[in-house]
């Protein structure tokens, strides 16, 4: 399995875990196992069309998916996902 | 060594400076490099705070501040920069006072403005390095844009909650390649209301002074040469879990600024960037703290509505039935048709969300916004409720 790292502002949607066990696959195949779990996820990680959002960047390791194979990027077992919004202080 | 009068230190700096002097690898020359250096810090709140105090003590020659806000009460609890006797002063007049008394042999320069697209440039262009711990997302773009157009490398930092990111974007490193930037990180901000602000989601107070101190780090080893610096890598801190990351970030051919074909040689109107305009299109109907006082004073028939969390409301009310945003949809039964109906909220955006929900899926016609929130209230009608 490996593991998701949920930032602390979406954390409200996943009963307040900060990592969770996934299935190996892919990026895409994550997210969808990640919002069919977690409904309220989704409308901030994904946009209406179903793409991730621009201002939602996630790594592979250490790597950006955009400079891997985007959605399609395979996900091994023990590889840590994590999932980092833009954030911007007060005022947003 | 070159020796005019910028470039050499007097006995006290000497005295002042020497547990960096002392430092191999670090010295006099990267002192003096510090002493040569200008470095502009946008925003003189919580990351401003430490990042200033640090660089201030270190000798960063010349530093200048750019804020239009002044001290409140709630900026304590993390801008350290502050004391109760700076309250309702202007930030950067208390911040340049409190950095002359750590250390007067420097320049320091303010701005008691807010960065727009019609200042930034002529701000920036005499400094030789950018701090931005601006807080929001108009100002970080804005920020970003001026640095690339400029040629300047700026020193990021961002916080929420409990989560902090670092990263030096635009740098041209010792071989003469340029570093990613914002846009290559995160090419559009998230649309308004989307992501809470510390405002209105918090943040912990000790975050910025960790954050804002690895910023420091960076600025000061962009300006020396000294180590490594973290461009091209986008550094993440959970304070919660005490998690830290360290993720490559690439230049994108695609980014409109610095990419290929650039789409956008000059400044934009960041606020329409952001999404920020459209939803100022169709003004909301609203109401001053002044002029609700006066409705409750002469007894006018109206109902307020409180939309913000329990927990808010426990620290200060002024009578509102409370209906958290979040509910809103299903308690608008208990929302009056027949009379006025002043909804609010901290500062108004939430009691904002609320109205256009209310009006475009429920049809309601009569709600006015209370402008500026229970904070403008409080300031305005009874300055004896308790800020948050």
């Amino acid at each position: 399995m490996a593991t998701i790292v949920i930032p602390t502002p979406l954390r409200k949607f996943t009963n307040n875990t900060a990592k969770l066990q996934i299935k190996s696959g892919t990026i895409s195949e994550s997210i969808t196992e990640l919002t069919n779990n977690f409904p309220e996820l989704k409308r901030h990680l994904l946009d209406d069309k179903g793409q991730i959002r621009s201002f939602v960047n996630i790594f592979v390791g250490d790597d950006d998916i955009r400079d891997l194979q985007q959605e399609q990027t395979i996900i091994k077992d023990d590889t840590i996902v994590s999932i980092v919004p833009a954030i911007a202080g007060g005022i947003n | 060594m070159i020796m005019n009068s910028d470039n050499v230190f007097t006995r006290e700096e000497l005295a002042r400076y020497n547990r960096h002097i002392i430092i191999p690898g670090f010295g006099m020359e990267a002192q003096l490099k510090l002493k040569a250096a200008k470095v502009l810090v946008i925003g003189s709140g919580g990351l401003g705070s430490p990042v200033l105090l640090y660089l201030a003590a270190a000798g960063v020659g010349t530093l200048g501040i750019v804020d239009f806000d002044v001290v409140d009460d709630s900026n304590l609890q993390r801008q350290v920069l502050f004391g109760v006797e700076s309250v309702g002063q202007p930030k950067v007049e208390a911040a340049k006072k409190r950095l002359e008394s750590l250390n007067p042999h420097l320049n320091i320069n303010i701005y008691n403005t807010h960065l727009n697209s019609s200042n930034a440039l002529d701000i920036i262009r005499d400094y030789d390095v950018v701090a931005d711990g601006t807080d929001n997302f108009p100002t970080r773009y804005l920020v970003n844009d001026a640095c690339l157009l400029l040629d300047k490398p700026n020193v990021y930092a961002s916080i929420f909650q409990f989560d902090g990111q670092v990263s030096v974007f635009n740098y041209v490193n010792k071989n003469g390649v340029r570093g990613p930037n914002y846009r290559d990180l995160y090419p559009t901000p998230p649309p308004p209301g989307l992501v809470p602000s510390c405002a209105e989601g918090g943040v912990l107070g000790v975050l910025p002074g960790i954050v804002g101190s690895l910023q420091a780090s960076e600025v000061i080893k962009v300006i020396t040469g000294v180590g490594e610096t973290l461009s091209g890598r986008f550094f993440t801190f959970d304070a919660l879990e005490f998690e830290t990351r360290t993720f490559k970030i690439k230049k994108r051919h695609d980014n409109p600024v610095s990419g290929k074909n650039p789409s956008i040689t000059a400044l934009i109107d960041y606020e329409q960037f952001c999404g920020m305009k459209a939803v100022e299109e169709k003004p909301l109907r609203e109401i001053t703290p002044r002029e609700l006082s006066d409705w409750q004073v002469r007894g006018e028939q109206f109902q307020l509505i409180d939309v913000r969390e329990p927990h808010e409301y426990q620290i200060a009310n002024i009578g509102g039935e409370l209906i958290p945003l979040s509910t809103i949809g299903a308690n608008a039964d208990r929302i009056s048709r027949d009379k006025k109906v002043v909804v609010h909220c901290k500062m108004g955006s939430r009691s904002a969300k609320a109205i256009r929900e209310l009006e475009e899926k429920y049809g309601f016609t009569n709600l006015y916004n209370l402008k500026g929130g229970i904070l403008s209230y409080i300031d305005e009608v009874n300055p004896e409720l308790t800020k948050y």
